[in-house]
């Protein structure tokens, strides 16, 4: 009954794939065997193997990084960018270096949330949505993260900033742009 | 932030603000793992889902659903692998308990789902966590290693025959993967579109196995019921809604926090202007969303001086519900139409496509909402966002729909006068700043 929901059958036919295909450190390479072996499986780990191939390709799933995915997996290309497109920390473009991630949503909102985005945005001169032109920053909004009572917040990379005013996002912004701080991505 | 009980003895923040309360160390030193020990030494299965059936323990995800009963659905005879997954996917707007107690007390969570794993025979489990909150993760493999290195995960548990081993996981950002069904999906590789229920995943959940999926706060509370008898943690609430609730506050208070209360806490108002000390800078309470931003929106009028009993009861007796527990204030500045545009334009992009009317009529909300916003409102759009609505709450696949149609019923209903002003002011109709239509 239920395998009809449950489409994790492996392909009949081995998956073609295009030529180019990434390549990965033998180190990343066991990064991503650990994380295989905690599932009966494979296909279980898309979406950790999805954050470690974008971390290693700039970023973003482009298409060699895909094509390894679907070897790695032994899933269609289509099967991969279904679920890359599907999740909204799959980035399936090019994002800056640090990528401001303001929460929008009620509690952050009502707490001041306009303000944290237009005070990055008078900084950075981009608006949610954009990159800067040297591919430092990316600023979005996104939905809430869990931070409403240490709003508002935001996210760079997996690293969250809470409580913020002003001061702190002229702060932050400042310790990005002279590479004192991290950039969140791991 | 605050973060602690008001009102009963601290049962779920017993540890959190202790030093290094993340550590097995000071686990051990408090109390953990008493409750597997306990278990391991000769209670059966049948046993620890019996106490958790008396203790009348709900899912603290958002449904309330009987945790013994959920327990209870899982076949025994099924030659499956059984599953238990711990769903930390909390994505509700509002809530972040479950981040705290991950962050403070991980081995809780752990001894939780071991206790849960041992009762339903499963050998593999998962927490599914959100993938925004990346360094809970890391938290979480940190403790698991230290309980495999301790004999607590792994082989032999306890010098036992118990075989268990616990796997984290995380999501990529999904609202709708909070969802039981869909959060299964995601975890197999799939788009986080929920299933058709029946088969439950009691019956045929992840890999079409019998599976359990409980909230990080349901599975927290286990051990200590284990420990006091169902029974004991029953009587720390009320009749149906057993235990302690863990409340995620935000918004216009002065404290802000995580909060313990006795379930049927009395009550709400003092909750607010007591131990949340107030609405920030002097100003008047307007409205508060008790439960994440999917259960009803409740009005001043509604919870002043009417003796409002926080659980799952005395909620619904006041028009709304316990939810997750994201108990979101809002002062007298806000604006009740804004309020609600926010929360219909987080649900049209966290649907997750799958169904027509929770995709399409969110999408149409949202375009109603900016029409109105705009100016260009019509006198009957507040009529015909309930009529969308109407046509989104019931027929959608999942409850997101519902969850999506919720917010927008209550604010109409209990705040005409801000949609109204909306859309007066939209089409002129005003003189002297009073409507005139």
């Amino acid at each position: 009954m239920s395998s009809q929901f449950t489409p994790n059958n492996p392909l009949p036919q081995e998956a073609k794939v295009p030529q180019e295909i990434a390549v990965f450190s033998p180190e990343v390479e066991a990064e991503m065997d650990r994380h295989l072996a905690k599932y009966p499986v494979k296909r279980s780990a898309i979406l950790p193997l999805m954050f470690i191939v974008q971390r290693e390709r700039g970023g973003y799933l482009d298409p060699p990084g895909v094509a390894y995915l679907a070897d790695r997996l032994g899933v269609r290309i289509t099967d991969i960018w279904e679920v890359a497109t599907f999740y909204s920390m799959i980035n399936t473009e090019p994002v800056g270096k640090y990528h401001l991630q303001v929460c929008k949503t009620l509690s952050c909102k009502i707490m001041g949330a306009g303000r944290v985005t237009a005070k990055c945005t008078e900084r950075l001169g981009i608006k949610p949505g954009q990159t800067t032109e040297d591919g430092m920053f990316s600023l979005s909004e996104v939905e809430c993260l869990g931070s409403c009572g240490t709003a508002p917040m935001m996210q760079i990379g997996f690293d969250y900033y809470e409580n913020l005013t002003d001061e702190k996002v002229d702060e932050i912004i400042n310790k990005c742009q002279g590479g004192e701080l991290s950039n969140g991505v791991r | 932030m605050f973060i602690g009980a008001i009102g009963c003895e601290p049962l779920q923040l017993r540890r959190v603000l202790l030093d290094n309360s993340a550590s097995l160390e000071v686990y051990r030193a408090n109390g953990g793992y008493e409750a597997l020990q306990k278990v391991l030494n000769g209670m059966s299965p049948d046993d620890v889902i019996g106490e958790v059936k008396k203790s009348a323990l709900r899912g603290r995800g958002g449904a309330g659903f009987p945790t013994g009963m959920k327990w209870g659905f899982v076949p025994k005879d099924s030659p499956k692998p059984k599953y238990v997954v711990c769903n930390a996917d909390e994505s509700e707007p509002g809530t972040f308990k479950d981040r705290y107690l991950m962050e403070r007390d991980p081995h809780m969570l752990i001894e939780g789902m071991l206790i849960a794993a041992y009762a339903l025979g499963a050998r593999t489990n998962y927490v599914y966590t959100r993938g925004e909150y990346r360094y809970l993760i890391e938290i979480m493999d940190v403790a698991l290693a230290e309980a495999r290195a301790a004999g607590l995960l792994g082989e032999k548990i306890l010098g036992t025959d118990f075989n268990c081993e616990i796997y984290t996981h995380t999501g990529a950002g999904a609202y709708i993967c909070g969802e039981e069904t869909a959060l299964l999906n995601s975890l197999e590789g799939l788009r986080g579109h929920p299933r058709m229920k029946p088969p439950f995943p009691a019956v045929a959940g992840l890999y079409g196995c019998p599976t359990v999926v409980n909230n990080v706060e349901t599975l927290t509370a286990v051990p200590d019921i284990i420990k006091m008898g169902g029974e004991a943690y029953q009587k720390l609430g009320t009749e149906k809604s057993g235990g302690t609730k863990v409340w995620s506050v935000s918004g216009h208070v002065n404290r802000p926090g995580v909060y313990e209360l006795p379930m049927g806490y009395d009550d709400m108002e003092k909750f607010i202007l007591e131990d949340c000390q107030g609405i920030l800078g002097g100003k008047q309470l307007k409205a508060v969303i008790p439960g994440g931003s999917s259960v009803y929106i409740m009005p001043a009028a509604d919870i002043v001086g009417k003796d409002v009993r926080m659980d799952y009861e005395g909620l619904v007796a006041a028009g709304s519900s316990v939810g997750s527990g994201g108990f979101i204030v809002m002062d007298e500045t806000v604006d009740i139409f804004e309020s609600t545009k926010n929360l219909t334009e987080f649900y049209k992009h966290e649907s997750c496509g799958w169904c027509t009317p929770c995709r399409e009529g969110t999408d149409w909300l949202v375009k109603v909402f900016k029409r109105i916003e705009s100016g260009e409102g019509r006198p009957d759009d507040a009529q015909l966002l309930l009529d969308i609505v109407d046509n989104i709450e019931g027929k959608s696949f999942c409850p997101l729909g519902d969850a999506a149609s919720w917010p927008i019923q209550s604010a109409i209903k209990k705040f005409p006068e801000d949609f109204r002003r909306k859309v007066l002011n939209g089409n002129g109709h005003v003189k002297d700043g009073l409507p005139t239509a």
